[in-house]
Formats: structure tokens, C-alpha cells, sequence
């Protein structure tokens, strides 16, 4: 039964609907491998008995020839998603044992449609980190192994980690600055941001209001469209939700990319970055050129001022947002000698240490005298960067890029060099800023035997383009490697 | 950013960390003041780009802030709201004083 696990989520839900199998022996066939691999640290919480009750309910639907585009298929959800009764950490101390009492928008859409959720999967501390070591619950190792335990990027490590090693047919994930692309580009997955506002955001912990985008974590890039087409939604209740229809995902992949405009922005590269990882550009050039594409030079001056850009204006969203954790309502409260006392030693003993760095330099930039000089600024040079785009739009419909600098690194390599670990973010951390559809797609392994992954980025709304080239980038790439199995 | 960072002294982490509601210890702050200062020195480089009439970009949707009408869409889940307090009593949340 094991094999079921090796399934894509496409094929799992045709199989579902074939009945070749039911839910239930895909469930515990995933139940198995979450408990083998344990020692990967992708959860920090399961859920099982429930998996198993959704699983029946699910096998009875689809019994009955009825079910969702998700029904009975077996996924996880980052611990950042409100989940109705189900503890929800940010993967922060802060928040105790606290379980929602409500659910958020995308995961009662993702059941709405008939998943079997297996439980809540490791991140970085409220989603700040590119490597999962902030996470108070410890971090998540790769599957993917280099004679050390690798880091599987951040934050969205876990729901990486368990779709590459095969503990779920796909997750959830959410990113900020390149916390979805960064953490599928080091473990050989497929993960796409979508266009600011096609996931609601309501009920996810909130980072960067402006910047936070969920999107999945898959094995190809049709399983991205599958489960995306089931997160997306118009949602009232969140007032930045786009009411525009997606485009139809599935039907988007594989569809010829003959003629389509694809521009390379020059400044995508990086002093010590790997020459395999320029050659593999180039090589994703060949690949697209091959399919028909045009392929057209273009010029993003700002992007060395993205990353900066972004250390003041994600901090000074996270110190306003993070300001609720008070003790007082929810979560850990730490008596001290009086209100305020109480306040700081609660927040001092319940947020790690990457997150109170933020939250003091994000308060620091909004303070009185400092506010025009780096906020304001910020918001600025953050326009420039969305300019950059749009004249890139005129000459080209997609762009392609290395997603990330280097392949994943040893667990502690960078934890003490905020700066070097922020760099990972250099190529993602641009379509956040200008809230912009971006995938990254497994396309070779480096010399070490290690994933690396393209980027495509897209028009605001045009997820179709960008699905239409990523698949043909993955066709073309033929990624299919797995991690060889050391965790049982 | 027409003038130079002046560099972050401890009191003026005493002072963040105040903002911040977070506990400091006192012999932490210099500490703190330097792991500032090393990442506003990077941030710094912002101060090149010319921004002369550049609109300050607030959101990343390009859409008027929509409207609804103002009225009562939730409520009456008081035990909910509760659920999750740290200390808590007869359907109230339960704070230190606040006032003295």
C-alpha cells in the first residue's frame, strides 16, 4: 500500500474517483509515512483520528459518484492556517495551546472541496526565516541530505519537507518575501505565490499584511493548479480579496507557450552565486526557447533595493500586526508587576529571537524622527520596484529567473548572519513587493546531487501564462528525482 | 534618507524595546544596539534611489478599498471569544489592574 503515498495528487484523485482505492487506504498509507518519518520534524501537530473520520466521510461521497475537486485526498496545511479546534501555533511559544474557534477562508474552501487534513505542519516563527531554525518547535530537516542534515529553506519548511519525502499529496503554504518558492526550490517541489489577493487572508496569521500571499507546495505543476484552483476566492471578509474569476489552471498547463514573450532581467544574478545555477538559467532559456518562446532581455534596475526595501517594510507591518500578542486574550501570559511588566515578559519570554528582532527593527522604523527617512522611503523605492515590472510587461508576458541563490544549506550555517540569511529572498522577495504571480519549478540537481529550481513570474492576475510556462519548464526540465530514503 | 544613520545607541534600544513591549535585560541592550546598527547599515543603501515624485506604494492591489454596509454580520459567541483566554471569570476576561 505503500506505493499510494508515491502518487501524484492528480492521480490520487482520479484513483479516489475510480475507486482503484478509497480514502481510507490513501489516509493511513500517508499516516504511515508521516509517522516513518518523524524524525524530519515537519509537523507540530497531527491530526490522525480526524484524517481517518474524513477519510470515511469522504469514501461515502465519492461511493455515491459525489465529492469536491480535493475529495479524500490526503494534505497538510502550514501552522499559520486557523484550523477550527485544531491547535495553531505560528510556530511561536506565544500562542500556548490556543485553538481557533473559527476556520480560515482557504482551508473551509480546501474541505468545502473534500480534503483530509493530516495535520499542521512546521514553519519559521510567524513565518519569519528562510532556513525553519526560528521555529520554537525546532527545525525542520530536509529530506534531501548532503552527509549533514540540510535545512529545507523557510518558512514554509515543513510543508516543503513533507511533500518532498511523501507524507502528504500536497500542503499549504504562505509567503511573504519568498517563504514558498524559496523552501520548493530546496527540496525538488513545485510552489506557487499567487497574485496578491487570490487567497483570502483571512484566518491566517498575519505577518506582512501586504505582502502575505498562501499558496501550495505540490509535486508537479498541475497539482499546484489543482489545489490552487480550490484555495483561490473572492472573499468578503477580506478587504484586500480580488473579485476576479482564476482562470482555468488545469486546462492553463501544458498549453502551448509558441510565440509567448519571455523576458530575462539581467540583474538576476549574484556575486559567489554557483555556476551551475547561472548555467541552469540558461539552460531554462534553451528549454522555453525549444517550446517556441521568444525570449527578450529586459532591464529591472531596483532589484538590489528589493531586499532592503523589504527588511523595513515586512518588519513594520510585522511590529503593528504582532502587537496583539498581549497575554491578555489569548495565548501565554507571563505575570510581571504590573500591566506593563506583565506585557513585555509575556512578549520578551513568548516570541524567539529572530521574531523580536523584527518587531524592535520594524518599531524603529515607524518611530518619530526615523519614519520618512526609512519607512517612507521604503514605500517609494517599493513603487520604483513595481514600475521596473510594468515596463518589463511592455516587451515580454513572463519572466524567468534563478529562484534562488544556492542550493539548500547545513542546518546552522547561517543562523547567526541575518543579512546572509535574508539574501536567500533576493529573487523572490520582488514579486511580493510588487504582488505578483511567481512559481518556482524543480529543474536539475547541482553537483552535489541538490535540487535547484527556475522561477517564473507573471502579470498581476495572468496566473494562466504563468502555469502555461512553468509547465512547459517542467516538461522540458524532466525533474524527477527523489531524496533517497534515509529517515526510517 | 538625506542624513547619515547616527547609529543606535543602548538607550535608544531602552527606548524601542519600550515601544516594543519587550522585556530587555540591561545587559542586553549594547548588544542589541550593535545587531541594529549592522542591519541598518545594509538597509542604508536605500538612501540612493532617487525618489524625487515617487508615490509611496500602500497596497498591493490595484483597487479602491471596498465598502460594505455598516452593520451587524457576527456576534452572540462569547464563550467562543473566551475559549482560548489565559484567566478568565463569569464570561469576562480576567487582566491585571491597569489602573492605579
Amino acid at each position: 500500500m505503500s506505493d499510494l503515498t508515491k502518487l501524484t495528487l492528480e492521480a490520487a484523485l482520479s484513483g479516489l474517483k475510480a475507486k482503484d482505492f478509497s480514502s481510507v487506504e490513501i489516509t493511513k498509507a500517508h499516516i504511515d509515512a508521516c509517522m516513518d518519518a518523524a524524525d524530519l520534524n515537519a509537523f507540530i501537530t497531527t491530526d490522525f483520528t480526524n484524517a481517518m473520520k474524513a477519510a470515511e466521510i469522504s469514501d461515502a461521497k465519492l461511493a455515491k459518484g459525489e465529492g469536491g475537486a480535493l475529495e479524500g485526498a490526503p494534505l497538510g496545511i502550514k501552522d499559520l492556517f486557523c484550523t477550527e479546534g485544531v491547535k495553531t501555533t505560528a510556530g511561536s511559544k506565544i500562542l500556548g495551546d490556543f485553538k481557533p474557534q473559527y476556520e480560515c477562508t482557504v482551508t473551509e474552501n480546501m474541505k468545502r472541496d473534500g480534503m483530509v487534513m493530516l495535520g499542521k505542519l512546521n514553519m519559521d516563527e510567524f513565518a519569519m526565516g528562510s532556513s525553519n531554525e526560528t521555529s520554537a518547535f525546532g527545525p525542520v530537516v530536509n529530506p534531501w541530505r548532503k552527509g549533514e542534515d540540510l535545512v529545507p529553506g523557510g518558512s514554509s519548511g515543513g510543508s516543503a519537507s513533507a511533500v518532498a519525502a511523501n507524507m502528504c499529496l500536497g500542503a499549504t503554504a504562505t509567503d511573504t518575501g519568498g517563504s514558498i518558492r524559496q523552501p520548493a526550490s530546496f527540496t525538488g517541489t513545485v510552489g506557487i505565490k499567487p497574485t496578491y489577493g487570490r487567497c483570502s487572508r483571512w484566518g491566517i496569521v498575519a505577518f506582512a499584511s501586504s505582502l502575505d500571499q498562501a499558496g501550495p507546495i505540490t509535486r508537479t505543476v498541475k497539482d499546484s493548479a489543482i489545489m490552487l484552483q480550490s484555495m483561490a476566492g473572492y472573499d468578503a471578509k477580506d478587504s484586500t480579496s480580488i473579485n476576479k474569476a482564476m482562470p482555468d489552471l488545469s486546462a492553463a498547463c501544458g498549453k502551448s507557450i509558441k510565440g509567448m514573450k519571455i523576458g530575462i532581467p539581467k540583474e538576476y544574478t549574484m556575486d559567489g552565486m554557483p555556476r551551475e545555477i547561472e548555467d541552469l538559467w540558461q539552460q531554462g532559456i534553451k528549454w522555453l526557447e525549444s517550446c517556441g518562446a521568444e525570449i527578450v532581455h529586459v532591464s529591472l534596475p531596483h532589484t538590489k533595493y528589493a531586499l532592503p526595501a523589504y527588511y523595513i517594510v515586512a518588519p513594520a507591518e510585522a511590529s503593528s500586526n504582532l502587537a496583539r500578542y498581549d497575554g491578555m486574550r489569548y495565548g501565554e501570559r507571563v505575570e510581571g508587576d504590573n500591566l506593563y511588566d506583565t506585557y513585555e515578559r509575556t512578549r520578551a519570554e513568548g516570541f524567539g529571537k529572530e521574531v523580536r528582532r523584527r518587531i524592535m527593527m520594524g518599531t524603529y522604523v515607524l518611530s518619530a524622527g526615523y519614519y520618512d527617512a526609512y519607512y517612507l522611503q521604503a514605500q517609494k523605492v517599493r513603487t520604483k520596484i513595481a514600475d521596473d515590472f510594468k515596463r518589463a510587461w511592455e516587451k515580454c508576458d513572463a519572466l524567468l529567473t534563478p529562484t534562488c541563490p544556492s542550493a539548500a544549506f547545513a542546518v546552522g550555517r547561517k543562523l547567526n548572519d541575518p543579512v546572509t540569511m535574508y539574501l536567500n529572498d533576493i529573487f523572490t522577495v520582488t514579486a511580493n513587493l510588487a504582488g505578483l504571480p511567481a512559481m518556482s519549478v524543480p529543474a536539475a540537481l547541482d553537483n552535489n546531487g541538490l535540487p535547484l529550481g527556475l522561477q517564473i513570474i507573471g502579470r498581476a492576475l495572468d496566473e494562466e501564462t504563468v502555469f502555461a510556462a512553468s509547465s512547459a519548464l517542467e516538461s522540458c526540465a524532466g525533474f524527477e528525482a527523489k531524496p533517497e530514503k534515509w529517515w526510517v | 534618507m538625506s542624513e547619515k544613520n547616527t547609529g543606535v545607541t543602548a538607550k535608544t534600544v531602552e527606548k524601542i524595546a519600550r515601544l516594543s513591549r519587550l522585556h530587555v535585560e540591561p545587559d542586553r541592550l549594547a548588544y542589541l544596539a550593535d545587531e541594529m546598527n549592522g542591519l541598518l547599515a545594509w538597509i542604508e543603501q536605500l538612501g540612493e534611489v532617487d525618489v524625487k515624485g515617487v508615490e509611496p506604494m500602500t497596497s498591493a492591489v490595484e483597487m479602491p478599498a471596498p465598502l460594505r454596509k455598516d452593520e451587524i454580520t457576527d456576534g452572540g459567541v462569547r464563550d467562543k471569544v473566551l475559549a482560548n483566554a489565559p484567566k478568565t471569570e463569569s464570561g469576562y476576561f480576567v487582566v491585571p489592574r491597569s489602573v492605579e
